[in-house]
């Protein structure tokens, strides 16, 4: 008897339903959208915007067909592409009241159309990559050697403040390679600057050379602060893009790192490459500057000072009268992060160079219980992103505090960051690919896994009559089972993705085929037909696993070592695989015992003809 | 119906020296082809810009060429794709620039585009891929490693579930199937991506397939069947999985046509890859494998544990 016991149907059965219920949303297609995201940080995407976008639309009639609000956008759904650039107006026109201080990006999008309830059990349809949806891509590499040496020059600068401040001679501090050089006259001096360096500047490897008749001492970088310090750079990096791209208005831009020292950036939909290029290479720069008088009513500024906007924690605008001398620039930083002060209370750490440190020192000393105002420029328009009151004579490391939360101080930490300069970077690989190219690349795609599919259904109905239907029935629940786990794993399909889909499907029909011959041998050896189901089954297993593994192996290498293109390829391979051996053993067998199975007398199964020799 | 009706075991391991002796001299011609004219790599691996643009009407190709290399472009090549009015352009990486310069030769060339035949409309841009030197360098280096792992990995494999010797010569046999693909690409110049690098490397993972379709015969033969030497056994192997080969082939060949058919010129150079890898791969896989398990000396006795006599007693 060819019986499967309850729960091995019900897996299949709940595993189709399954596969039905992710690869739905895939065939809802797409509805016109607007989406907004925050362009400043100082600016978050809440409830209270969604209200303000709501009566917005209200206001210009627009009705909106669903709101939904996520971690760091806002998206409206709209009937047609009519409504939806009259809502991107609307929006638009409620948002950014001023169009050169836009706080947010407003993007038409499309989003999936499919049902509420489908998006709630987080069904929805493939992701699709650049080359199916058109966009830009650009690989940036950051200079990391070039910034490792700015921080070195800037470690010489900061040895001889300190050397000078505690009288000790040398003759002659340089960077030279990755390395520092300080030269002393004689041994005893090197060993007094030695100490002073190991206990005040503890990221620093000390050496002992000697070069000529001068006694040197050479500093490096030691590994640990060398990651953290390319870390950082990186991570000031991806911050700074995420900032510029926003202005862009993308609707779902991809920032990532990749590797140790490379960023990955991804915009669907963008075809403007020349000005996507100009914003990515763009920097902000930061300037401070002492305050003057911390609130103007009106708009004349006083004499000597500039008006600068700050905003407020309750959102309102204060106008700040700052000098026009600018005590320090961004260049003069090397980090902030957020951290919290001897008290506990959340506060943003900040580091100057020795250079910034010694001009701090001065402007602190003459200025104390006076403010101070950090400004941060972009695209020629400043923003008071601190104003506090300086508090003692401090050097090249200080901390700001006030009423801050955490979230707070990691916003201000993160702005500050944005306008010091980051670590250079160089493009060095783009990809370009025009929307209509992108659709073309998916009916290309499409049509050749159909016409692949439809060949090998009547091959194997034609050949193995009613046994090549429950075949391709399972081929079918293959690819069901491939595409709801691709939408599933939100998996970027590539045009490499989709032939490997079609490959998959041409590859993963072996199993059938082994099991379809496996049987006809058994009936042709003279087994009852029952009896040949299950040693057909049963024999053709241990040959389906050996060779799926094999070819599992040559997909995880791809997976390991692809990147791009055949990165795409390979996720799919591998997933069809793992699908295919599920779906043309156990659902096949499910299939064929409840056609088969429960008959007593069988005498023979339509599995085409079963030639005999010599007979 | 039923294609494949055979009476007797078909002697293929009579002939083991002839498949033997082709498989070799196919096998030195595609290494011969890859030594002197070598692959013609796409710019994933070589670095460069690669640009498609599409016109209104058919442009003259020579005249674009021209134009380009009067703009100081070295040597860029122009060509059809996929029709008369799509073009492809390739811009090798020029030496000495720095990495952020090279960056803009996609601008620079639609710029140069459009002073072709005055008058007649600028192309439209389809897709631009610039690839600097060092990711080449890096994705030539990622695709050796790949292959290895992949070589090594199979190996384990079948050493663990079969034996070493069936190990050897299934990646022998493939190994040589991936040579004279690389060999086709070589001879006919055809553009060596990493689509097509993929496709090179599925294959080898499939067409194993078929070598160990045949061992577990073969280990089911021998474990069976008394009495029979070992290229009989081979010789029942192969013919009694000879329909499920070419009928699986088949199938696989049959989606991969339709990709050569509708997939377009992207999955073009993929498809081909993948059609050569089949059919050598049923080949090499069964004419070239199994006798390579003959010549290493594989017998019953490897297969079929002998009886061990219990030596206590129990009185």
């Amino acid at each position: 008897m060819n019986r499967y016991p309850i729960w091995k149907n019900a897996t299949v059965l709940i595993a189709l339903v399954l596969g039905f219920l992710y690869t739905l949303p895939n065939f809802f297609g797409e509805v016109p959208a607007v989406q907004v995201a925050s362009v400043k940080a100082t600016h978050k995407v809440d409830a209270r915007l969604m209200t303000q976008v709501e009566s917005a639309l209200k206001a210009a009639s627009i009705a909106p067909q669903g709101l939904s609000l996520d971690l760091n956008s806002l998206r409206v759904r709209l009937a047609d592409t009519d409504t939806q650039l009259k809502a991107r107006d609307a929006i638009e026109r409620a948002l950014n009241p001023v169009p050169a201080e836009a706080a947010y990006s407003v993007a038409l999008n499309l989003v999936s159309n499919s049902p509420n309830w489908l998006t709630g059990i987080r069904a929805l349809p493939m992701y699709l990559g650049l080359d199916l949806r058109g966009g830009v891509h650009f690989l940036l590499q950051v200079d990391m050697k070039g910034a490792l040496t700015k921080r070195l020059d800037s470690v010489a600068a900061d040895l001889r403040t300190l050397l000078r401040d505690k009288n000790i001679r040398h003759a002659g501090i340089a960077r030279s390679g990755q390395t520092v050089q300080v030269q002393f006259r004689d041994a005893e001096m090197r060993e007094k600057a030695k100490q002073l360096i190991a206990g005040s500047q503890p990221e620093l490897l000390l050496a002992e050379t000697l070069t000529g008749a001068d006694f040197t001492l050479v500093a490096t970088l030691n590994p640990q602060s060398i990651k953290t310090f390319q870390d950082d750079a990186l991570k000031q990096n991806i911050a700074t893009l995420n900032k510029r791209i926003n202005e862009l208005a993308v609707a779902e831009p991809v920032i990532q790192q990749q590797g140790a020292d490379r960023i990955v950036v991804q915009l669907p939909g963008v075809q403007d490459v020349a000005r996507a290029k100009d914003l990515i290479g763009r920097t902000a720069t930061l300037e401070v500057r002492l305050v003057e008088q911390a609130s103007v009513a009106g708009s004349d500024a006083p004499v000597g000072t500039d008006l600068i906007p700050e905003r407020r924690r309750d959102g309102s605008i204060n106008m700040v009268a700052v000098r026009k001398l600018v005590a320090l620039t961004g260049d003069r930083f090397n980090g902030a992060q957020a951290t919290f002060d001897e008290n506990q209370r959340p506060a943003v750490a900040v580091q100057l160079d020795a250079a910034g440190g010694r001009i701090m020192r001065d402007v602190t000393r003459e200025h104390l219980k006076k403010m101070m105002a950090i400004i941060l420029i972009e695209k020629g328009r400043p923003e008071a992103i601190s104003v506090a009151t300086i508090q003692g004579e401090f050097g090249n490391r200080f901390q700001i505090t006030g009423m801050f939360s955490p979230e707070e101080t990691n916003t201000l930490a993160i702005l500050i960051r944005s306008g010091a300069v980051a670590a250079p970077m160089d493009i060095i690989e783009e990809r370009v690919i025009g929307p209509s190219l992108g659709a073309d690349n998916i009916a290309k795609g499409f049509d050749s896994t159909k016409w692949g599919f439809i060949a090998i259904s009547v091959f194997m109905i034609g050949y193995y009559l009613l046994f090549g239907v429950v075949s391709v029935f399972a081929l079918s629940a293959n690819v069901l089972f491939l595409i709801a786990l691709l939408s599933l794993l939100q998996a970027t399909l590539t045009l490499p993705g989709i032939a490997a889909i079609a490959l998959t499907l041409g590859m993963a029909i072996d199993a059938n085929v082994l099991i379809n011959e496996r049987v006809r041998e058994e009936l042709r050896a003279g087994n009852s037909p029952q009896a040949s189901i299950t040693a057909g089954y049963e024999r053709a297993w241990a040959t389906i696993l050996d060779s799926n593994i094999t070819t599992l192996i040559a997909g995880i290498a791809l997976l390991i070592f692809g990147s791009g293109p055949v990165r795409g390829f390979a996720v799919v391979h591998c997933l069809g695989i793992l699908t295919s051996i599920f779906s043309s053993v156990v659902v096949s067998r499910a299939l064929i015992n409840l056609i088969y199975g429960h008959r007593r007398k069988l005498t023979s199964v339509s599995i085409g003809q079963i030639w005999k020799p010599g007979v | 119906m039923e294609f494949f009706r055979i009476r007797k075991d078909i002697p293929f391991m009579r002939h083991a020296l002839v498949f033997n002796i082709i498989s070799l001299i196919t096998f030195l011609l595609a290494v011969f082809f890859l030594a002197t004219k070598g692959l013609h790599l796409s710019i994933e691996f070589t670095g460069g810009t690669l640009m498609e643009v599409s016109y209104a009407q058919a442009p003259d190709l020579q005249q674009i060429r021209k134009q380009l290399e009067g703009d100081g472009f070295a040597d860029p090549q122009v060509q059809n794709f996929g029709s008369s009015r799509d073009v492809l352009i390739r811009v090798p990486l020029a030496r000495g620039t720095n990495e952020g310069e090279s960056g803009k030769v996609g601008e620079r060339v639609m710029a140069s585009l459009a002073k072709v035949g005055a008058g007649a409309t600028a192309p439209t841009l389809k897709r631009v891929e610039f690839v600097g030197p060092q990711v080449g360098k890096e994705l030539a280096e990622d695709g050796a490693l790949a292959l290895l792992l992949v070589v090594i990995g199979i190996m384990l494999y079948l050493a663990m579930r079969f034996e070493w010797r069936f190990a050897v010569s299934a990646i022998i046999a493939n190994l040589h199937d991936v040579v004279i693909i690389l060999g086709f690409f070589s001879f006919f110049q055809w553009e060596f991506s990493l689509p097509v690098l993929a496709a090179v490397l599925a294959v080898l993972g499939y067409s194993v397939n078929e070598s160990v379709v045949v061992f577990d015969r073969v280990r089911e033969t021998f474990k069976k069947k008394r009495g029979m030497t070992t290229p009989e056994v081979l010789d029942h192997a192969i013919t009694s999985t000879i329909s499920r080969t070419i009928i699986t082939h088949g199938s696989t060949q049959m989606m991969v046509t339709s990709m050569l058919i509708f997939g377009g010129p992207a999955l073009h150079y993929f498809a081909l890859a993948l059609t050569i890898g089949i059919c050598f791969g049923i080949y090499s896989s069964v004419l070239v494998a199994s006798p390579l398990v003959m010549w290493l000396g594989v017998s019953r006795a490897q297969f079929v544990q002998p009886k061990v006599e219990k030596q206590e007693a129990v009185v």
